[in-house]
């Protein structure tokens, strides 16, 4: 007697839709994710396959590669405490203060967050490289390798505490100083104790990204100052010991987990129940509003700076003189340093990659979120943790499990179609973050008052769930478009000679001498800051606001 | 445009939330169904509205059987507790989404639409955002929207359940008098026995999933037959029949029955409070009995007294409630 209850609860798809929606996701994510990673296990220990770890000790035991995975953990600790401890402030202002200029400003803070990693490591170059602007060269130190993670990490630590301290009870602090706290006491006692668990998981997320970090290590670092990440790369390409390689993934996919694993129960302890949505920010008082000025300018500086630097380097003209020569370069280098394609030809290369890029991400990742919010909730969890894997394996591990894996059944590993693959992988998860709450919005109940108004299931769909949607989708398309114009890690493994992306030719670039290509490499760097930060204002000013009319 | 419930029951797993229930609601009623939570009465409107299966029974509106139609094939309109507006929709366009999905063209559905918006006093308010309204303001056109389509049947489930005290009433007097203007045939759904008594023409008391007393808010009130009905309504003196002299397992006795003067029963007050003008004292009769007694002079706690009661008004119930 069941007539209208699964029509309703699950949209208008029933039982085989349901199926079909869970397949498409598990078959693309088995075989372009799990697949690869199990190869890679495989072939780092295992030989003809029985259980062989000669390599894996040989690894496990050799002086280099031990120094590598040292400073791969500690300079990733360093970077995060030196992330948490500089936004930490930032985050206070966004959370607790009103200021002209604040939604910009937000909106500027997710700017760096979202640059390519090539972008930010090239703006560090032009900042205190060996042709920087200011004629400082760090490169090969650890210090310009923080000061790089700081920047791309700034974002994570201001948004993922600020938005748990906005919605914190001020009265909490209050009720502190009514007991007799002191100012400084009331926030130990009581506002870091709440705040605690919110910047311990996020840190564990920055601890992940700079554990794994790749483009700004490989520009930045040298021999003695890399990642695992890096390392991996310069085994498979400059060694061909893709053992070694695999044995080097496997330690760090270990390490990934055991971050996850923290992350995951810090994020358990974050989630005190909110009794109400608040917003306590105000308008700084007095004294407040110096305080309240210097962090946003620091906040400025710190973002700013790089991304100033690499503007104005890029308009410095190979002899030094002021103007658009570097631009102009992009479309004769060939002749200038026998680069083997046309920058401008990268540039094509990438829209057309990120078109297909994102309808993949697009098609898989919603898909997904269809099943994270209308399968039974065991199954929904089981799939959100899975379709999340990507984020976590980092780039490189799966632009070298394509190297790894990708020759069975068939060889596909010199088709074209596997970048715009790689980087729809890359991209799902944002697609899921961005979709799910989204499709999860649409409440039952809405769609149970447009039937009793006389919508059938599908014109219910059509004008209630899709509409609903409909914004998240165009946010998760352009995050999808933005993370495949700016993929390197696991582009660096598959892309074909002949079909370069732009990462690819500015990494070309900066490897080429003499002072045309890097200011080609700069100039590059600048237009893909560009298309990604329209990217981001587009998400923004589609970002979900108060709107008083429709 | 009347409504007819035959024998329903809905039962989800073993849990039977409504339970052979059967109703008949006049064309033009108000007609209002009160009971606790739990008691099924949310149930029984997702039935009529075809969001829930009934296990047996049937529906008939305007004389049609409708139990086997899905939702949208239903002359209703239910309005739903916490409104369920369409956010990503304009006011304008939530009221006149009925009418559009009942073929009005956008012309005209918005014309219509904006005459309600005007009726439950919101004209202006056509382009606003539903979140960026007031809780009565949403109230107003989720109410509107209701009605646009002129349903055969209006059901409203705890419309004034998520409003503040104040805002309450004056909406209730608005609500009522909105469906009266468009001479709607409603059923209100309420576990607060205030709205009930003054929306409806008709009441129904529910428990357990069916109906256990039916009839005019005055007819109700003044023989509430069993002791759970006059507790729910609000009857304060509902006491085992033999304190005051009956034979009847229980009775109520109206406030305005007991009077403190030189009467049969004693008592000593333990309680007294000011209410409106009058006090109003709590009286241990017997060893445990307590009775409200309004009276101009105050009693203060302690006090022995002597009560008489207007034997005529006091009513004899059923006791059903243990």
């Amino acid at each position: 007697m069941d007539r209208t209850r699964p029509l309703l609860n699950r949209g208008p798809i029933g039982h085989a839709g349901n199926v079909a929606v869970l397949a498409v996701p598990v078959a693309f994510l088995g075989y372009f994710f799990v697949y690869p990673i199990v190869a890679i296990t495989l072939r780092g220990l295992t030989v003809d396959g029985a259980i062989d770890l000669s390599v894996f000790s040989d690894v496990i035991t050799d002086t280099t590669l031990q120094g590598v995975a040292r400073f791969t953990f500690w300079q990733a600790l360093l970077s995060t405490i030196l992330t948490v401890v500089t936004a930490l402030p930032a985050a206070w202002v966004f959370a607790r203060f009103t200021f002209p200029g604040k939604r910009v400003l937000e909106a500027a803070t997710l700017v760096p967050f979202v640059l390519p990693t090539l972008v930010v490591g090239t703006a560090f170059l032009t900042l205190a490289g060996p042709r920087g602007v200011t004629g400082v060269d760090l490169t090969g130190t650890l210090w310009l390798i923080l000061a790089a993670h700081v920047f791309y990490n700034y974002a994570i630590v201001v948004r993922g505490v600020g938005a748990y301290w906005q919605r914190l009870d001020p009265r909490f602090e209050a009720a502190a100083r009514t007991l007799g706290a002191s100012p400084s006491k009331a926030f130990r006692t009581v506002t870091l104790r709440l705040l605690a668990p919110a910047i311990a998981s996020t840190s564990a997320l920055v601890f992940l990204f700079t554990f794994t970090s790749f483009g700004v290590v490989l520009l930045l670092g040298d021999l003695k100052h890399t990642t695992i990440e890096v390392e991996i790369w310069r085994q498979t390409t400059a060694f061909l010991r893709l053992d070694v390689a695999s044995v080097l993934a496997v330690v760090q996919l270990v390490g990934v987990a055991a971050i996850l694993a923290a992350y995951g129960w810090f994020q358990r302890r974050t989630r005190v129940q909110f009794e109400r949505s608040f917003d306590s920010s105000r308008r700084p008082e007095g004294r407040e509003r110096w305080i309240v000025g210097a962090i946003i300018g620091s906040t400025l500086v710190i973002l700013g700076t790089p991304i100033a630097m690499l503007l104005t380097r890029s308009f410095i003209g190979p002899t030094g003189r002021l103007g658009f020569e570097n631009y102009i370069n992009l479309f004769k280098l060939p002749e200038i340093s026998g680069a083997f394609v046309e920058p401008a030809t990268a540039i094509a290369n990438s829209l057309r990659f990120a078109l297909a890029a994102t309808a993949i991400a697009l098609v898989v990742g919603l898909l997904s979120s269809a099943v994270i919010t209308y399968a039974r909730r065991r199954t929904a969890r089981v799939f959100d943790v899975f379709v999340m894997l990507p984020l976590a394996a980092s780039a490189v591990t799966i632009g070298f499990g394509f190297l790894v894996a990708l020759d069975r059944p068939v060889d596909i590993r010199t088709s074209v179609i596997l970048i715009p693959i790689a980087h729809a992988l890359v991209a799902i998860p944002f697609v899921v973050r961005t979709a799910s709450p989204a499709l999860a919005a649409v409440h039952r109940t809405l769609r149970e008052a447009a039937a009793t108004l006389g919508a059938s299931p599908w014109r219910t769909w059509w004008t209630i769930d899709v509409r609903l949607v409909a914004t998240a989708v165009l946010v998760a398309g352009a995050f999808a478009f933005a993370i495949s114009m700016g993929e390197f890690g696991a582009t660096a493994f598959i892309a074909r000679p002949g079909a370069p992306t732009m990462p690819i030719a500015i990494f070309k670039l900066l490897g080429k001498p003499g002072p045309s290509p890097f200011g080609a490499a700069v100039a590059l760097s600048s237009l893909l800051m560009i298309i990604t930060g329209v990217a981001i204002l587009v998400i923004d000013s589609l970002g979900v606001r108060d709107r008083r009319e429709l | 445009m009347s409504a007819i419930i035959d024998d329903l029951s809905v039962m989800f797993g073993d849990v039977t939330a409504v339970d052979g229930l059967s109703l008949e609601i006049a064309t033009g009623e108000r007609f209002a169904v009160m009971g606790p939570s739990g008691s099924g009465k949310s149930t029984l409107l997702r039935a009529i509205a075809g969001l829930a299966a009934p296990t047996s029974g049937r529906i008939i509106l305007d004389g049609a059987d409708v139990t086997d139609l899905a939702p949208h094939r239903r002359p209703i309109g239910l309005m739903f507790q916490d409104y369920a507006l369409f956010p990503h929709m304009s006011v304008i366009d939530n009221v006149a989404y009925g009418l559009r999905m009942h073929g009005a063209t956008k012309r005209a559905s918005r014309h219509t639409a904006a005459r309600l918006l005007e009726l439950v006093g919101l004209a202006g308010f056509e382009r606003r955002a539903p979140g960026s309204l007031s809780g009565g303001e949403q109230q107003r056109v989720a109410l509107a929207r209701t009605l646009a389509p002129e349903p055969a049947l209006v059901m409203l489930d705890e419309p004034l359940g998520s409003l503040d005290l104040a805002l309450r009433e004056s909406l209730l007097t608005e609500m009522r008098s909105v469906v009266e203007r468009v001479g709607a045939t409603s059923l209100y759904v309420t576990h607060d026995r205030t709205e009930a008594f003054s929306f409806a023409q008709r009441l129904a008391i529910m428990r357990h999933g069916s109906i256990i007393r039916v009839g005019t808010p005055d007819a109700v009130w003044n023989d509430p037959a069993t002791t759970f009905v006059a507790r729910f309504i609000g009857h304060p003196n509902v006491v085992p029949g033999h304190v005051v002299g009956f034979r009847a397992e229980a009775v109520t006795i109206p406030g305005s029955a007991v009077s403190i003067d030189d009467g049969p029963i004693d008592g000593v007050v333990q309680d007294t409070v000011f209410v409106d003008g009058t006090y109003e004292m709590t009286v241990r009769v017997g060893l445990d009995t307590l009775l409200k007694v309004i009276d101009i002079d105050s009693h203060p706690p302690g006090t022995r007294v002597h009560l008489s009661i207007d034997r005529g008004a006091v009513r004899e119930l059923v006791l059903d409630e243990f």
